[in-house]
């Protein structure tokens, strides 16, 4: 504790801490390991911590060993967001196995410490040494000191670790690399073996250290990238077999860093946005799969307007601006969302699909302290599994949408602490048949169908409640009328029909000049047009009689001596026509005649198809 | 490209109800023909003329909804404007806690500290109606949100209202006239302004609700039915929920009835469509929360029972007449007339003192500015300071109404078209005094065009038939007969166009003979007459597309600007919002002038104290006296009044004209109007509004100056405002009771937090010397703090 920093208060647990450990030391709970290097390197650039140790392990005892222990104080693990152990051939690049990772409790271990165990596939003989790579994860572990800061200033941030890799069994050489992301370093715990070159600070090597060895450092550094933490992320990746994968991540960031106080002046931002608001983040990027298609951005109150997007064959990448730029403690909330082409997600094996997809969010270096990953499978979806590279709390749900009647099963997984390093694929199991997919349309087409078929037994079927009341006679007497009036119609285009066959006649006339066919005609027309009368005669009776008809009457009765009228003019033209042509008179002295009666005629025939036309529109 | 494809439909559309009938008379001998021995011709060419009018007005509904889609097209599916807002947060709430909650939503996130009733305040039809969408929809588990539903209500509105309007019209004049003006009002602009999607407000219901109602009424009056007359006094109901413009419909329907009694029009059937529908009117209205009493109370509704009074005494007047003899009858006319007289005239006292007793005489405010335009000016400046209370200028009718200006018709007189007459001559003067109005008169516009447009097409095409066939009567001379029955068969068709002209009395076909010759037109100019008929048709589209597409869609919160760089966007308000929304505590307090009141509430979702429902005068000047005040007497209005942040609309960076400066003068005038010692004059320079060098101190020490241009200099050195275009008077300055916490990428809105008050200091008074501000803002001061209201 060279350094005369002012979160002393905060290191002061340490220090008892430490006081603690060395008591502990004592404790028989470990197996004869020698660690014979440790190299730590740490990584500030970003707020979140990472931190690779690569250890070279010997067993010096007697018995084979199948696990490694790693321990971290209580303070460093509640913040520890993931780890990972690879044993590895010794070489950089060499080939490395995963290790699987389990909290242990041994006996007798000092409860500020937590320990975790490597397990080795096979035991560590005697005498034999294996290279160890443990990757750590930490979050929050920047904490910003001063803890406000103006629009001007940047961002100071303190980090704490100890100088002396912590672990239960002795170290014979260690050292500890931390990287800072550049810009001013205010200070670090000061040390003989303490080194800065850079933007890199080194600490060792030191030599044979007992186990628990702890020595506190601190560095207080500058740190301006964005520290983006999102307080929630619900991410729903809704499948439909009609071939789209639908994703939403619903986002409420905030700027974890230190936090704004005093005025946010635009003019400042405007003019040195990179002096005068340093600390600020203006936009995020998402790097989304390949093919992603339908992207949308926006808010509860619209479209967010800024955002930019590349897309090539290997990635689709989004950089969404939020509405403001972020300052310390700042927050704002957005939905992201896309969809997928479907084959590249949902695949099909032994009878079951499965959907395969990354877990965590495609922003960059963004942690998410709560995420919520609901998986929305199709309607009729069967025997759901789930299986995730790492534990997380799991429920199912239904959700409705489009039309569904039973729901859709909806597989929700949380968990806290989400970092970059979580985007792994995570597999989700379902029996679903394609028959299925056809319920929709299938209910749309029998809604519709039932719709119209309503619609025609409504028209088609009598619906009065009353059948006695004077309005239900009414109509059918009107009904009544209206087909009387129709079948009257039929008769008058029928009389019309003969007196176009007369004209026709007429014409023949004047083109053979056989009088006797032209008779003939006549007297056709003749016998046709008492019949009609005759057929017309009961309807008209009918028509009278009824006391719907009061409207109609006057005119049919206007219709009926027009016709007759007409009847009677072209009857005297067609035998004045003949008449003519038995006395061989020329064709100008009969166009002479019959002028008069023509037009008559005309204006006749004008009438009765006005008068039918308004017949038929009643 | 989205525009310009989206443009072409429309054309057709327009055209759709002219060409399918010219298809169809052309078509028509044949199957005539073919048919006519049958008797069925007439029974099938019914069944396809209503097939294809059903699908013309499916078009034509599908073109109101489409043309109004252009806003969601070149922006987004979102919310537009200021009033659009406060319905979209009433049925947000509406959607979340059902409608008995929302009876009984006490809002206290609005004007602060008083707050308001929301379910006793509000017209409830479009939420209710915009509620129930969405809860049939989502009950059929079809996942819309509130918003999208929202968005696209007015579209399926203003497609109702169009089929409305065909359905009134077809009752005035015939099914041609009906769809010619169902296909023009599908898109007049003057509606359109009011309807795209997202222009959320009562008028896109409200309209198809008038029209409705008006279509009711009119077929009520065409066949005597109480059950129309039921159905009409509903629709009312629908209209009252919906929009305060329903005292149009109250004041016109009595003003027609009046109007038949006095031309001795009077019938049964006026007598049913007019008394149900004020009685159960009435009642039904009276449920409303808003309007409550004020259905029998005030004097908007006092002409309807005016003319129902009247109507029962007309009606009892025909009755006696039918009962007694001429002679008995005119005595007992007298009689009744003396005792009437002096019932009526000691009524009519009783009436006038109460309504003379009222300062206003019984009547709204808003109403009272509509029959007396100066009114508003002279004592509500409220009223008269809201831009859609402005009197219209003439290029705004042009721009509205466009062609539709300039037809009108003259129709034989019914009762219907009398009624269509008068709706038009009432709304062209409302919306002579009030551009909101506008909205009125378009339906009215709309039907008469209609059917005259209508009435022209049959005219000149009927002429065009009729000079053909003479024609070749002349040609055609031994075969007259043959020419004859070419002409019988010929003439079918046009009639179908005649048909349209009849009245429902209907004349006798003798008349439509000789009406028909006489309009008779030579085939040339005939032919001319329709090729500028479809121009001036193909003008009015392109006007209306274009302003659908170009002048009415934007949402006003977002704006777009076209420079040689692409198109840019200003989305500050919401960025505004947004941030106020996330960044500050969710019970802070927001003042700003009353336009940005439900903006800010439903998209900051912060507390405001006054907002654009301008119920309480007395509030808003309150506001507006801070504003108007200088730094220290505005904190401490502010201050007393819980206010947190104090947030301004600045266009001076970008050019954004109807920024809070240009607003300033009415914030004055408001304030002035119940706070004396704000004076206008104070704020003027030689009766001239300017904050340049010239601008008075007063104006420069204002709280709004100094909030729009604080450190404002220092983008550009010079100060140089690009709305008003001239540098600003007073360039540097410090605040000493706000600070800036938030403004936005173009400046367009500012966001200031009240410092919290100073520590005090003993002896600091005596300290302070006393020349450091000027004699005159000391003695504003003293001033200032006593009239601050809230002490």
């Amino acid at each position: 504790m060279a350094t005369a920093l002012p979160p002393l208060r905060r290191a002061t647990p340490l220090l008892l801490f430490l006081v603690v450990v060395a008591g502990a030391l004592a404790s028989p709970a470990r197996a004869d390991l020698v660690i014979s290097r440790a190299d730590r390197r740490v990584d500030l650039t970003s707020h979140i911590v990472r931190a690779v140790t690569s250890l070279k392990v010997e067993n010096a005892g007697q018995d084979p060993v199948s696990q490694v222990l790693l321990a971290f104080p209580n303070i460093q693990a509640k913040n520890l967001a993931a780890i990972r152990a690879f044993r590895t051939e010794g070489k950089v690049k060499g080939p490395s196995t995963v290790l699987p990772v389990e909290v242990v409790q041994p006996s007798g271990a000092p409860p500020e410490l937590m320990f975790f165990s490597a397990l080795l596939p096979k035991p560590l003989e005697k005498g034999k040494t294996l290279h160890l790579e443990v990757l750590t994860v930490f979050t929050h572990s920047l904490q910003p000191f001063p803890e406000e800061i103006t629009q001007a200033e940047a961002q100071l941030v303190v980090y704490q670790d100890s100088a002396h890799y912590l672990s239960p069994y002795p170290v014979k050489v260690q050292t500890l690399t931390i990287r800072l992301p550049g810009g001013r370093v205010e200070s670090y715990t000061k040390h003989p073996k303490a080194k800065l070159v850079d933007s890199e600070l080194r600490y060792g090597p030191f030599e044979d250290l007992p186990p628990f060895s702890y020595l506190p450092v601190i560095v207080h550094f500058e740190n301006n990238n964005p520290f983006a933490v999102a307080k929630e992320v619900i991410r729903e990746i809704e499948i439909s077999h009609w071939g789209n994968v639908q994703i939403t991540e619903h986002y409420n960031i905030a700027h974890g860093g230190a936090r704004l106080k005093g005025e946010f002046s635009r003019i400042d931002y405007q003019s040195r946005p990179y002096v005068r608001g340093v600390s600020s983040f203006r936009h995020l990027i998402a790097r989304l799969p390949p093919r992603a298609h339908s992207i949308y951005y926006r808010d509860e109150i619209g479209n967010i307007s800024t955002s930019h997007l590349w897309s090539d064959s290997k990635k689709t990448q989004l950089e969404i601006e939020p509405r403001f730029p972020l300052f310390g403690g700042w927050q704002t909330t957005f939905t992201v969302g896309y969809g997928l082409p479907l084959q590249d997600f949902v695949f099909y094996s032994d009878g079951k699909r499965f959907l395969n997809i990354t877990f965590g969010s495609p922003m960059e270096e963004i942690l998410i302290e709560k995420l919520i990953v609901k998986v929305v499978l199709p309607e009729g979806s069967k025997d759901i599994e789930v299986s995730a590279p790492f534990p997380t709390k799991q429920w199912q749900e239904v959700k409705y949408s489009h039309l569904d009647i039973v729901g859709r099963p909806v597989v929700v997984l949380e968990k806290p602490d989400v970092i970059p390093e979580h985007n792994l694929y995570f597999q989700v199991y379902y029996k679903f048949n394609n028959i299925s997919l056809l319920r929709e349309p299938l209910m749309l087409i029998t809604g519709f169908f039932l719709l119209f078929g309503a619609c025609i037994v409504y028209m088609r079927t009598d619906m009065s409640i009353s059948k006695s009341s004077p309005s239900y006679l009414a109509k059918l007497q009107w009904d009544e009328v209206q087909a009387t009036v129709q079948k009257i119609q039929g008769i008058f285009e029928q009389c019309l029909a003969v007196h176009d066959k007369l004209e026709a006649s007429l014409r023949d006339l004047s083109r053979t000049g056989d009088i006797q066919i032209c008779k003939a005609a006549r007297k056709a027309a003749d016998a046709q047009f008492k019949e009609l009368s005759k057929d017309l005669k009961p309807l008209l009776t009918s028509l009278q009689s009824s006391p719907q008809s009061y409207q109609i009457w006057p005119k049919v009765d206007d219709l009926i001596t027009k016709e007759r009228e007409m009847q009677e003019k072209l009857m005297t033209r067609h035998s004045t026509v003949v008449d003519c042509f038995e006395k061989k008179l020329r064709g100008q002295d009969v166009e002479n005649r019959i002028v008069l009666q023509r037009q008559k005629i005309a204006a006749l025939r004008q009438e009765v198809e006005s008068l039918l036309e308004y017949i038929s529109d009643i | 490209l989205k525009e310009t494809s989206a443009s072409p439909p429309p054309l057709l559309f327009l055209l759709s109800p002219h060409p399918p009938e010219l298809c169809f008379s052309a078509a028509m001998p044949q199957t005539q023909s073919s048919t006519a021995a049958s008797g069925g011709g007439g029974r099938l060419r019914d069944a396809f003329g209503g097939v294809l009018c059903a699908f013309t007005l499916l078009l034509i509904g599908l073109l109101a909804f489409s043309i109004r889609l252009f806003s969601v097209i070149k922006y987004e599916s979102v919310i537009h404007e200021f009033d659009p807002y406060f319905n979209y947060r009433v049925t947000q709430f509406l959607s979340k806690n059902g409608v008995y909650e929302f009876w009984n939503w006490f809002d206290d996130r609005t004007w602060y500290p008083l707050g308001r009733v929301i379910g006793g305040t509000v017209y409830p039809g479009l939420t209710l109606t915009a509620g129930t969408i969405w809860w049939l929809l989502n009950s059929l588990n079809i996942p819309l949100s509130v918003e999208t539903v929202c968005v696209f209500t007015a579209p399926i509105f203003s497609a109702n209202a169009s089929w409305a309007t065909y359905l009134l019209t077809k009752e005035a004049r015939g099914p041609g006239a009906g769809l010619m003006a169902a296909a023009i009002l599908a898109m007049v602009p003057s509606y359109i302004s009011r309807s795209v999607a997202g222009s959320y407000d009562n008028e896109a219901v409200a309209i198809f609700a008038l029209i409705f109602t008006f279509y009711l009424y009119v077929k009520t009056l065409n066949t005597g039915s109480l059950f129309y007359a039921a159905l009409n006094s509903l629709s009312y109901f629908y209209m009252v929920c919906s929009w305060g413009g329903y005292t149009f419909i109250i004041n016109l329907i009595p003003m027609h009835v009046l109007l038949c009694i006095v031309t001795g029009r009077y019938s049964s059937r006026l007598y049913i469509a007019y008394a149900p529908l004020i009685v159960l009117g009435t009642l039904l209205a009276a449920l409303v929360p808003v309007v409550g009493f004020n259905a029998v109370m005030t004097s908007e509704h006092f002409a309807s029972f005016l003319v129902f009074i009247i109507l029962h005494v007309v009606a009892m007047v025909y009755y006696i007449k039918g009962l007694l003899t001429p002679r008995l009858f005119k005595v007992a006319m007298t009689f009744v007339i003396t005792v009437g007289l002096a019932v009526c005239f000691a009524v009519a006292a009783v009436l006038i003192a109460l309504v003379a007793s009222s300062p206003t005489k019984g009547w709204s405010g808003r109403s009272l500015s509509l029959l007396d335009p100066t009114y508003a000016s002279k004592y509500i400046p409220i009223i008269a300071s809201v831009s859609e209370h402005q009197p219209p200028t003439w290029p705004s009718y042009f721009m509205d109404i466009n062609v539709l200006a300039f037809l009108s018709c003259f129709l034989p007189l019914s009762d219907a078209s009398s009624f269509l007459v008068l709706y038009l001559v009432t709304s062209v003067y409302f919306s002579g005094v009030m551009v909101r109005l506008m909205l009125v008169l378009a339906p009215a516009a709309c039907i008469l065009s209609g059917i005259a447009l209508s009435g022209a097409f049959s005219v000149l095409t009927r002429s065009m038939k009729f000079q053909r066939q003479t024609s070749e009567n002349a040609g055609d001379g031994s075969s007259n007969a043959l020419a004859n029955s070419e002409t019988a068969s010929k003439e079918k068709p046009s009639k179908k166009n005649r048909k349209r002209d009849k009245d429902s009395e209907g004349s006798s076909p003798a008349d439509h003979m000789t009406e028909e010759k006489l309009l008779v037109l030579p085939c040339g100019p005939a032919a001319v007459g329709i090729m500028l008929l479809i121009i001036l048709s193909g003008f009015y589209v392109i006007h209306c597309v274009w302003a659908a597409a170009e002048a009415y869609s934007a949402p006003s919160i977002v704006l777009t600007s076209r420079s040689h760089d692409g198109l840019h966007v200003f989305d500050d308000f919401r960025e505004a919002y947004g941030w106020m929304r996330h960044n500050t505590d969710v019970d802070d307090k927001v003042a700003s002038w009353w336009d940005y009141g439900y903006q800010t509430t439903a998209m900051a979702n912060r507390t405001v104290l006054v907002d654009n429902n301008t119920w309480n005068n007395t509030h808003i000047a309150t506001v507006g006296t801070a504003m108007a005040s200088p730094e220290k007497e505005a904190w401490e209005i502010f201050s007393s009044l819980d206010v947190k942040y104090v947030l301004v609309v600045f266009g001076g960076l970008i050019g954004y004209p109807s920024d809070d400066i240009n607003k300033f003068l009415w914030m004055v005038r408001i304030g002035g109007g119940v706070f004396p010692h704000i004076k206008e004059a104070d704020y003027l320079r030689d009766g001239n509004y300017c904050v340049d060098a010239h601008g008075t101190p007063t104006m420069l020490n204002s709280l709004m100056y100094k909030l729009c241009y604080y450190r404002f200099v220092e983008t550009d050195g010079k100060g140089f405002d690009r709305v008003r275009r001239y540098e600003i008077g007073k360039k540097h300055f410090k605040l000493t009771h706000f600070e800036e916490v938030f403004t936005t990428h173009h400046w367009m809105v500012r966001v200031y937090k009240l410092k919290p008050q100073k520590n005090r200091v003993r002896g600091k008074l005596k300290l302070k010397p006393a020349g450091r501000s000027s004699s005159k803002a000391n003695s504003m001061r003293k001033i200032g703090g006593k009239k601050n209201p809230w002490q």
